[in-house]
């Protein structure tokens, strides 16, 4: 069995653990050993060279969405330990919770080392079942609805990205010898330029839609905003962090298959236009929020649609794609442990409740109001870097499209601030009761649970932003080579 | 395989049998017959596979058959029969659009599928061998002409998937109408030759997971709002986005859920030049 197994493997075994643990005051405690150990595990693929073992393989384009991945699950457990213990849940749902966390996380490895569009796809849509159980956990009316929209319209979604499966093995057939080596990406790359142009074209857009669905992408997100404002906030980080990444992978992966056959319609085309669609609506939307969690959602349709426009384009752009989506992962899911606290903090998660956070609570303040700072594009963070670099290789290719782009950066830009100002700065708004008495609060070792991960996080984005080592920066330039 | 054989007749007849009874499900009055209908599709969908197995020699597709036939034909519509019963559902069908415009969408999009799909060219180019002997690159090109319009057929019973469930405001009627889209992968899966086995297992696997999921949502919707009418649901969202994409025009949003919106907001502008652009124009 080759190492490739055990970051897929492992969480895995640990969600049949954590739905049999006949004790569970120790669920939270193994949920977090659990990611820990795929983190060491995905650091340790990550040092070894890159394998191909069958269905599983590692490459420059999936081993930073993979560490990405292992680090956002390893904090989030940590920030959920503290989580789950204010909210009360019986037995039964605890070890729902806990299974369905770490078959999220088993499912999002696999989507990504997968090296057979069959694989990825079972495992997205295994991903999207475990997210849909936990969303819906809360059982209050918007959680259900929630998880009824996640499911029917990733339901879709996901049927279409099969039809594109089946569409592109037909086209790669006469070329890669069929059978499991013809569901292989690498394989369909070698025979793309071979292939008829119009039934790559056609797997393509279905590939696109369906994935794209999953991705948050323009028109079909409207799962995400329901998805990620109702369910528990350990979900929203890895829905946000880590599906959307894993469902953008795919795209890429069947962008860089059809792209290598010259007389397809030229993928980066359709995708670099549902990008911008997306970064618009979302900038045009996010004003006019007034749940937290909700806008920052709507914040992660603009940031993944950020991402599309920046593979869409291409070529020295991709480098910024990559970028961009590890660092939305780290700083989006750091926002979202931010506001969930202080949601249970301020007994709401309505944006005019929360008000005034560095005062009452530095630490999670500031680290919140970095966080979002880091998210609305400001230096020194990672996104400053692959957004500053992104408008300035888009402004020379690309003018027309590169205008209006900046308009909804500059909207969303006003937004964030905005909603930086209000949450964090200004004037403190009540709480409900005091933290002591208030077992739905929590108290300071939750804080801890919370800041202790967005610092992390920070410092992550920070390094990705300014100091990359110059190893990990010639990973990032082969990785955004390979998407094309 | 050639036109007028046996095999590629009976394969045809069969998945144009499945997208009939795609039609029949979208003008269905009554739930227990739209159950029924689902029943005899996975029954022929069942039919269909066998069938390519035997053409194929491929033993893996009898057992995918077994799984349709168990699953679909059998288990999934009695799942769905006691659901109705327990819960006292109303026993028709709610449409947010009428039976007539359905169909008339319907044909619409079995034009698409067939425009979409029929221009493609399957198999080997014309003057490149790819390595292969003459008599192989022939036969490839052949078959390649053969599983084209089986893939039309079942992209076809797809898009009337997506119709349906687009035109259905009952929770239950919405499975349906998945289910019924996955049955139109499971058509173009198996009209494949040599398409890994694995695809189709975990293909039916999950519609069974799914289902089991999808149950307890119903109980839960019922038990949370007393109707499995969507549209409850929709006003349960504080802040719904769907507005944003499905009136423009209407300046109040519509937050509570007009009757015309659809509630899950399911394609209403996928890109042009997409095979599904349709269902959202049909509305």
């Amino acid at each position: 069995m080759s190492p490739l197994v055990l970051p897929v493997a492992l969480p895995w075994v640990g969600a049949a653990l954590l739905a049999l643990l006949p004790r569970l005051r120790h669920a939270a405690a193994v949920n977090c050993a659990v990611s820990a150990a795929t983190l060491l595990l995905a650091l340790w693929a990550a040092a070894s060279p890159y394998a191909a073992d069958g269905v599983l393989h590692t490459d420059a384009l999936n081993l930073p969405l993979l560490l990405v991945a292992a680090v956002v699950g390893a904090s989030t457990s940590v920030y959920s330990a503290a989580y789950v213990a204010t909210l009360g849940y019986d037995a039964a749902r605890v070890r729902v919770y806990h299974a369905a966390f770490q078959g999220f996380m088993g499912a999002v490895m696999l989507a990504l080392l997968a090296d057979n569009l069959g694989v990825t796809w079972v495992a997205i849509e295994a991903a999207t079942l475990a997210s849909v159980m936990i969303v819906a956990l809360p059982r209050t009316a918007g959680a259900i609805a929630a998880a009824w929209k996640l499911f029917i319209l990733c339901g879709v979604g996901i049927g279409l990205a099969l039809f594109g499966t089946v569409v592109l093995y037909l086209a790669g057939q006469p070329f890669t010898g069929g059978g499991m080596k013809g569901l292989s990406w690498a394989a369909l790359r070698a025979a793309a330029p071979l292939a008829d142009p119009g039934v790559l074209n056609l797997a393509f857009v279905f590939l696109l839609v369906g994935y794209g669905t999953k991705a948050g992408l323009v028109p079909l997100h409207s799962w995400l905003p329901d998805a990620e404002s109702e369910g528990p906030t350990p979900i929203t980080a890895v829905l946000s962090g880590l599906l959307l990444n894993a469902a953008l992978h795919a795209v890429l992966r069947a962008k860089a298959v059809v792209g290598a056959n010259p007389g397809a319609i030229p993928p980066g085309t359709l995708l670099l236009a549902l990008g911008l669609a997306s970064v618009l609506l979302a900038a045009l939307s996010l004003s006019r929020r007034r749940d937290a969690r909700r806008f920052f959602a709507w914040s992660s349709i603009e940031h993944m649609g950020l991402a599309a426009f920046a593979f869409g384009l291409g070529g020295a752009a991709s480098l910024a794609g990559l970028v961009h989506m590890a660092g939305h992962s780290l700083l989006k899911s750091a926002v979202f442990f931010g506001v969930g606290r202080a949601a249970q903090r301020k007994g709401s998660q309505r944006i005019d409740a929360i008000g005034g956070l560095v005062v009452n609570h530095p630490a999670l303040g500031w680290a919140l109001a970095a966080a979002i700072a880091g998210l609305a594009g400001l230096p020194p963070f990672a996104l400053f870097a692959s957004e500053f670099a992104l408008l300035t290789d888009a402004a020379a290719r690309a003018p027309l499209a590169v205008a209006v782009l900046a308009l909804g950066l500059v909207v969303a830009f006003a937004a964030l601030v905005g909603i930086l100002q209000s949450l964090c700065l200004g004037t403190p708004t009540p709480e409900p009761a005091a933290p002591t008495a208030n077992r739905a609060a929590g108290g300071p070792r939750t804080d801890w649970a919370t800041v202790g991960p967005m610092l992390l996080h920070l410092l992550l984005a920070l390094g990705l932003g300014v100091a990359l080592p110059e190893a990990a920066g010639a990973v990032l330039r082969a990785g955004a080579a390979l998407a094309g | 395989m050639r036109f007028g054989q046996l095999p590629y007749d009976a394969a045809h007849l069969l998945g144009g049998l499945v997208l009939l009874l795609s039609f029949v499900l979208l003008y269905q009055r009554r739930l227990g017959a739209v159950i029924r209908v689902f029943a005899a599709q996975g029954a022929v969908l069942a039919a269909a596979a066998a069938w390519q197995g035997w053409v194929q020699g491929e033993a893996g597709l009898y057992v995918t058959a077994l799984i349709a036939l168990l699953a679909k034909a059998v288990l999934i519509p009695l799942a769905l029969d006691r659901l109705v019963r327990e819960l006292q559902l109303h026993r028709t069908v709610e449409t947010a659009m009428g039976v007539g415009p359905s169909m008339a969408a319907g044909v619409g999009l079995v034009g698409l599928a067939l425009l979409v799909v029929l221009p493609i060219r399957l198999g080997l180019p014309p003057g490149a061998s790819g390595g292969l002997r003459a008599a192989d690159a022939i036969a490839a090109s052949a078959h390649g002409a053969l599983t084209r319009e089986s893939l039309a057929i079942a992209l076809s019973v797809v898009l009337l998937g997506m119709l349906m469930m687009i035109t259905r405001r009952n929770a239950l009627t919405q499975v349906v109408g998945l289910m019924s889209l996955e049955n139109g992968l499971v058509l173009a899966a198996i009209g494949v030759a040599g398409m890994p086995l694995v695809l189709e297992l975990s293909t039916a696997a999950l519609v069974l997971m799914a289902f089991a999921v999808a149950g307890i949502f119903v109980f839960r919707i019922r038990e949370r709002f007393d109707s499995v009418d969507l549209l409850h649901l929709d006003s349960a969202v504080p802040e719904s986005d769907l507005p944003m994409l499905v009136t423009a025009a209407d300046p109040a949003g519509g937050a509570a859920g007009a009757p015309a919106d659809i509630p899950t907001g399911i394609p209403t502008g996928i890109p042009k030049g997409g095979a599904a652009g349709a269902p959202g124009e049909a509305r």
